[in-house]
Formats: structure tokens, sequence, C-alpha cells
């Protein structure tokens, strides 16, 4: 989820979109990643390289490819959506890549970014959501049984707030600052105009590039990635609510898609001529007509169009209240008897 | 609270053909007899098995049945006579010199709801036959556990158990053919007809569990994420076992399950191999090929390797036509959906005989294994729905209940005791459904819109909004209406006073 927009926090989309990267790289598909980017980017005009994101001064890697689906773009990234996404409130007319159909042996991993405080995240430049609210969707889905384990991750100023009133079993938070610390920008692209990711996503990166899909890393060297003297803030961590020791956590548990499989031993035995066998398809079909290209706009029902006319509505609520108010005041000044003046 | 009291009642008939009655029975038949045992999940839940169980003599028209040549027309005969609604359970239980039971096997269990059992002898024999015999047929301590999985430390499940499907209303079954190599192979296959002679009749037979909707399609240059290595003795391409769980993956962003309902989706996967990687088999732990070619995933579905037959002269021209065989295949892709669905055979001990359920796929006990093992996980399903829906209403006072809400929250309650009422009287079928109609509504109500906390202030959040905004305003305000009421009083008092 990246939180903010406008160019300027070119560098939480960067991270964003690196993150999605990896995990699509580890073996994760597109169905079942939900991307939550303002999306003005690529296209925005103030971009030197159009439909490209960079994630590194050397322009080596364009982050936003040719495959990158983006779930809820632009003004659909608020706290409402995402906390419906999270608890699976969601309207039934939802299609299916927007919603999280996890279940109890899913493990998910939330990463999150933009601009942050002591206790909550800046949601574009319009709200917020706080750690307890954040806190209590978490609980929702455990008790509806919606995930195995989460992984936390969060790249804001003061992080580590966010992940403080966590109370649901089987949570494991990352954060790139303490509360009263400022996670800072990696480097600035003078080509570009901009920086371009913040520094605890940028090495976190530069560790997953060395994850393939079949290592054993575990979360303990995760957890070692990006110290003081590189990221300058504390990143933390909390591991308190999770079951298992992190030692025996595999990145790939989380960042990569490894299922169980089983090798099928047994076979039934059909018998292949079933005698007397009808064929199920309904012997009534209806002859469908044959389909052809439907006509999108009808241009030249628009063209010729007359304007609709547009009904006469009485002013309602604020404008009546306003010219009460005026009117009183007129008459409060001058007297009652000027009205005659008036008319 | 009401799983802690729940109990599962199974009607079972014993039949005694004659000579095989033992002498020490405790009452002369027929008589009824209730055997109760208590399932433990942990410490606070438990779950009641009782096996209602009626003793009593064959019948005229049964003893010609069980005169017939062998086992299965023996079965095939006495069908009709059998009480066979959902759930109950018919045991014939013949003379230890029968001869419709082959040797070393003192069990024979048909492929409807009835099974033909060799009397050992004495009472206490016979009654742990009996035992192990219906509980097979029925249900387990193992499969009620795994039904109720959520709520059961992880590491003491069986594979068997995590490979389960959960118990939904629908599910969505895909079949794709996989063709990395159009140019050298040419694979048609006609799924249509397959799905309408070998699939249906299953799906059919299933249709009681849920709604099942069947899909195709065909997807070119569709690679496996692993390169399989050359074995030079067998002069084969193998898999090892190792690499199969990454095998998915590359493929799944390709099978636009996606685009699909909200149905769990089984994916079954043909793949036939690029002329240059032929034959390719997959290797089990120890190296050796796998009969059947083919692997599953849990909750996911099944892939299966197919090898088409080097033609013996180099061909003339390029692409070679395959025409899959399909009965193989479905072979195979049934006998995964039936394990996808946790009906193995593993647990059955030796001297048990099964009936094979031929293309129906399933025998009607496994059905009603299957009936049992939804209808536990759906009620346990609809208690901690509901429990959390509570909690949650009682944590933010001021959410607004919409009346739809609250009918399908009674809905769901009443649909749940009555499906306890029913288990406990041993109609399955009428507690299944009533089972499913408890958990659609209470999904419906806990996953209403309008339920969502963040839309419900609670008062503290509104005073803290409200007061800094309003109350700077409110106070020349509340001044000058004090002002007034004190000139007010005034003027009252004057008149009063000057005359």
């Amino acid at each position: 989820v990246c939180t903010s927009r406008f160019w300027f926090n070119y560098r939480h989309v960067a991270n964003t979109l690196s993150v999605y990267r990896s995990v699509k790289r580890l073996g994760i598909p597109d169905s079942h990643i939900v991307l939550m980017l303002a999306d003005d980017m690529a296209c925005n005009p103030r971009n030197p390289k159009p439909a490209t994101v960079f994630s590194h001064k050397n322009m080596e890697l364009n982050v936003y490819g040719d495959d990158v689906e983006v779930d809820y773009r632009s003004y659909e990234v608020t706290v409402e959506n995402f906390l419906r996404v999270l608890t699976g409130r969601i309207p039934p007319s939802t299609p299916r890549s927007k919603r999280l159909l996890s279940d109890d042996r899913s493990n998910i991993l939330i990463y999150m970014t933009g601009h942050g405080g002591n206790g909550f995240l800046k949601f574009q430049d319009s709200e917020e959501i706080t750690n307890v609210e954040l806190a209590d969707a978490f609980e929702q889905m455990w008790q509806k049984k919606r995930y195995n384990e989460l992984l936390f991750i969060i790249d804001t100023c003061q992080g580590a707030s966010m992940y403080e009133r966590f109370y649901s079993p089987n949570i494991m938070a990352l954060a790139s600052s303490q509360v009263g610390e400022d996670s800072l920008s990696h480097q600035p692209d003078l080509g570009i105009g901009v920086h371009l990711m913040d520094r605890y996503t940028f090495y976190v990166l530069e560790f997953l590039e060395e994850i393939h899909p079949a290592s054993q890393t575990n979360m303990n060297d995760l957890f070692q990635v990006c110290p003081k003297s590189l990221c300058v803030s504390t990143p933390g961590h909390r591991t308190d609510l999770f079951r298992r020791d992190p030692q025996n956590v595999l990145i790939t548990d989380f960042f990569g898609s490894v299922r169980k499989v089983e090798i099928t031993t047994e076979t039934i035995s059909l018998n292949s001529d079933v005698a007397g066998f009808e064929s199920k398809l309904p012997k009534d079909e209806l002859a469908t007509e044959s389909l052809k290209y439907a006509e999108q706009l009808p241009v030249a029902q628009i063209i010729h169009q007359k304007p609709k006319q547009k009904d006469w509505h009485p002013p309602g609520g604020f404008i009546l209240g306003l010219w009460a108010l005026i009117i009183m005041v007129f008459f409060k000044t001058y007297g009652i008897k000027h009205m005659k003046h008036v008319f | 609270a009401a799983l802690a009291q729940l109990q599962l009642a199974v009607p079972v008939a014993v039949v005694f053909a004659p000579g095989s009655v033992p002498g020490d029975l405790p009452k002369p038949l027929p008589f009824r007899d209730v055997q109760e045992m208590e399932i433990s999940l942990n410490l606070r839940a438990s779950v009641t098995s009782r096996y209602e169980m009626v003793c009593r003599s064959t019948t005229a028209q049964e003893e010609a049945a069980l005169a017939a040549a062998t086992a299965q027309e023996a079965d095939a005969a006495l069908h009709p006579l059998q009480d066979t609604t959902v759930g109950s359970l018919t045991i014939y239980v013949l003379p230890e010199t029968s001869p419709l039971l082959p040797q070393g096997v003192s069990v024979y269990v048909g492929k409807h709801r009835s099974a033909l059992l060799r009397a050992v002898g004495s009472l206490a024999g016979l009654r742990a036959l009996l035992r192990q015999l219906t509980q097979l047929m029925s249900f387990t301590a193992g499969s009620i556990a795994t039904a109720l999985a959520d709520r059961v430390p992880e590491g003491q499940l069986s594979p068997d158990a995590r490979r389960r499907l959960k118990s939904s209303l629908g599910y969505e079954i895909t079949f794709s053919l996989l063709n990395p190599d159009p140019k050298s192979h040419a694979v048609t296959w006609d799924i249509e007809d397959a799905v309408n002679r070998y699939v249906q009749p299953v799906l059919d037979k299933l249709s009681l569990v849920a709604n099942f909707s069947v899909d195709s399609q065909i997807l070119y240059y569709a690679v496996l994420g692993v390169t399989p290595r050359f074995d030079k003795e067998s002069s084969s391409f193998l898999l090892s076992a190792h690499s199969l769980p990454h095998v998915i993956n590359p493929v799944e962003a390709r099978l636009g399950s996606s685009a699909a309902s909200l149905y769990p989706v089984l994916n079954f996967l043909l793949y036939v191999p690029e002329r240059s990687h032929s034959p390719l088999y997959i290797q089990d732990k120890d190296g050796a090929p796998v009969s059947t070619n083919a692997f599953h995933s849990p909750r996911w579905g099944g892939i299966m390797v197919y090898n088409v037959e080097a033609p013996a002269s180099p061909p003339t021209s390029l692409p070679l036509h395959v025409d899959v065989d399909m009965v193989r295949v479905m072979e195979v892709f049934l006998a995964q959906l039936r394990l996808l669905f946790g009906l193995s055979q593993e647990e059955v001990p030796p001297e048990f005989l099964l009936e094979s359920p031929g293309n129906e796929g399933l025998a009607d006990w496994e059905l009603d294994r299957l009936l049992w093992a939804h209808t536990v996980e759906n009620i346990a399903t609809v208690s901690t729905t509901l429990t959390s829906l509570a909690q949650l209403l009682d944590k933010i006072g001021n959410i607004v209940i919409k009346d739809d809400v609250a009918s399908e929250v009674y809905r769901a309650v009443a649909s749940a005791q009555s499906a306890v009422a029913e288990l406990a009287t041993g109609h399955l079928q009428s507690a299944f459904q009533a089972s499913k109609e408890a958990v659609t509504s209470s999904e419906r109500a806990f996953f209403d819109p309008s339920l969502l906390h963040l839309l419900y202030f609670p008062d503290d959040q509104k005073f803290a909004i409200y007061i800094p905004l309003f109350l700077p305003m409110a106070v020349p305000i509340l001044l000058s209406l004090a002002k007034i009421v004190r000139e007010a009083r005034q003027r009252k008092k004057e008149p009063t006073k000057v005359d």
C-alpha cells in the first residue's frame, strides 16, 4: 500500500512497486496481490521519463514495467477501502481482484509506506489511519480466520508506533524507525528531480534480491537489514505475538509462495464404455443469434441530441439559510418599518 | 456453547444371518442398543457420538439375497431392502463359514450404505469389529477433529487433515491443458465429452454437498518453472520431488483464476511436455518414477504430465497430432479430486475389502463421511462467526444494525439450532442443509458492508473533534444569552419597583 500522492512523493510509489516486483519474482501471482497506489507518477507531466518509475539513480530498473496490476488506484486508496479489504466487508459488486480472499492457512504480507507520525499513518493527504484501528482490523481478521500468520512491514517516519497496539496472535511486525525518529530517503536523482527511494526499503530490497524461491534464509536476517549506520534511523521489529521462533520462519513463507505438494499415488478405475449413456446437454437449447460487435459509442445520436431540460428545484438548505440570515440582519439593523421602501 | 454439547447420532441396523448369532448375546433378538462415546477436542469442547443400534435377525428376503454367489451381488440384491436415508448404516453379520467373503477378508464394505461382516466368535470381538466398521463408514475422532481443525493446534494434524478443502457452498473446477510447444504437438482433447461422461456423475453425486461449476481452457506456451534433468539410464527427463512446489506458481499467473467466481477454485492441469523434454516423468522421494505421473497440492488442485508416445520413425511433418486419452487422464484427476476432498483410503484396516464405486467416483458412505465432517465444520464456523460479531457490536456501542442484518443473525441462530437438533436425532441430510443455511446467513451478517467499525465514531472521538471547533464560537453566544436573560429579569422587576 502506498499512501501518498503527488510528484514529490515519488519515492513512496517506487518503494511499493519495488516490493511488488520482488514478491512477484519470488512466485506470488497477481491474483494473490492487492496493490494500492496513487499511480500518478508514471504519467505525471513532471516526469522527465514518462511511463517509467525508477528505483535507483542509475536508472537500471524500471519498476513500473509492463505487467503492473494496480488494484486500487488514485482516489480509491482510502482508509475505508483499506479496512474493507482487510476485514472483508466489501460491497458485493467488488470484483475478485480487489478482494482479499484469504483463509485460515494463508500467510499475509502487508507493506505500507507513506508519511506517518506517532500512532497514525496519513492517507493521501486527507485522512489518517490510527494504530488502534489497524489493530482492531487485524483482530477482526483473526476472529474470522482470515490469516494464519501476518507479516507487517511499514516504512514511514515513526513507524514503530503503528505496531505498538497489535494484540492478535501470529503477527510479526517490522518498521523502519522508532517513535521520535524520521525515516530518511536514500538518494535524490538530479535527472528526475526527486528522491527515488527510502533507505530502509532500499536495503530490504538489496536483501531480497539474493532470495530465490528455494532459499532457506530466515527472518532473523531480515531483522538485521539496514543497521543504524546505513539507515540513520533505528529499524525495529516486534515478534512477541508470533507463535513460532523467527529463527524458523523462512523469508519465502511470506515473500514467496512455496506450496505443499503430494505425489498422487491412487487412481480410480473408470468404466470407459458406459452403455446407454445420454448426453446431459439440454435438448432444447435456444438458437442464439451470432454475436457481433456492439456499437459502443452511438456518435450520431449524441451529436444531434438537444440539451436536456433541467427541472428547476427550489433552493434548499444552505442557500435558504444564508438568505434568511441576511434578511434578518438587515431588518434588525434598519427596523421593520423600512420594509415598505424595499418593495 | 452450542458446540460443547454437540451430539452426533448414527442409526445403525445390525442384521444377524442365521448361524451367525453369538451365543453370549445379552438380550434375545431383536433389541436396541445405544453406544455413546465422547470425543474430546480440547479442554472445553467435546463431541458425543451415539450409535443407535437396532439388532435383529434377517428376513426371508434378505436371506435369499445373501444366498448370492459373490459379495457384490449380495450387496446389490440387499440394496432395495435397506433403509437408505443419508447417514444410516446397515451391517449384515454372516456366519463364520459363509462363502460370500473371500479368505482373509472379514468385512466387505459395499458402495451404498451397507457392509457384510463375518462373525468372529466372541461377542467382544464382534463388538470391536462393529465399532471399527461404523467409525469407518461415518466419522472417527480424527475426522471430527480435522473438521474443526482451526480449533486444534496445528502440530497434531495428519497430512490427510491438512489436505482437506474447507466446507464451502460451491466449488469451481477448472481443467486446463498446457501446451508449451505448439509447433511440435498439436494437442486436442475432447474435454466436453469427458466431463459429461466421467466428471459429471461424480459431481452429481457430490451435488448434495455443494454446487459445482466446471470450465476448461487450453493454454499455449505455458512452461513449467522448473527445468527437468536428463537421466541417461532411462533416457528420459525427470522432475524431482523437491522441485515440484516451484512448478505451480509460474503457471498460476496465467490460469485466470481471478476471473472465476467467488467460490474456491480447483485447478486440474494437464501438461504435455515439449518435444525436447519428452518423455518427462515425476520422481518421488526415493527416485522412482511415479506411476500416475501426477501430483497435487492441498486446497489448490492437481497437475498431471501426459507424455506423447514418440513415433517409431522421425515424423515427416511437425506438428504431431496428439489426441489425449481422456480415460487415463480422468482417472487421475478424479482420484485427485477425491483426495482433495479428504476421501482417502489410508485408514482402512487390511482385512476390510471395499467395493469400488465405479464411475460414480465415491460410495454413499464416503458421501456420508463428507457430510458429517462438513456439518460439524459449518456449525463450528457459525458459532465462531456469531460470537465474534457479538463482540464487535459490544465494543462499538453506537453501531447501527440494519434490519436485514438483524434478520440474518436470527436466521443463522435458528438454523444452527435446528442443525444441532437434527444431528442429535440422526437426520444427517436435513442437518447438513440447516447448517449450510446457517453458514450463509451468518457470513452475510458478518460481512455486511455497513458494519465497518471505522464508520461509527465512539463518543469520546465525537467530543474530541467537535469541542475545539464549537467551544470558542459558543462562548460569546452563551454570554449574550445570559445577558439577555438578566436584562429580561431586570425589566420584569423594574415596573414593580418604580411604581
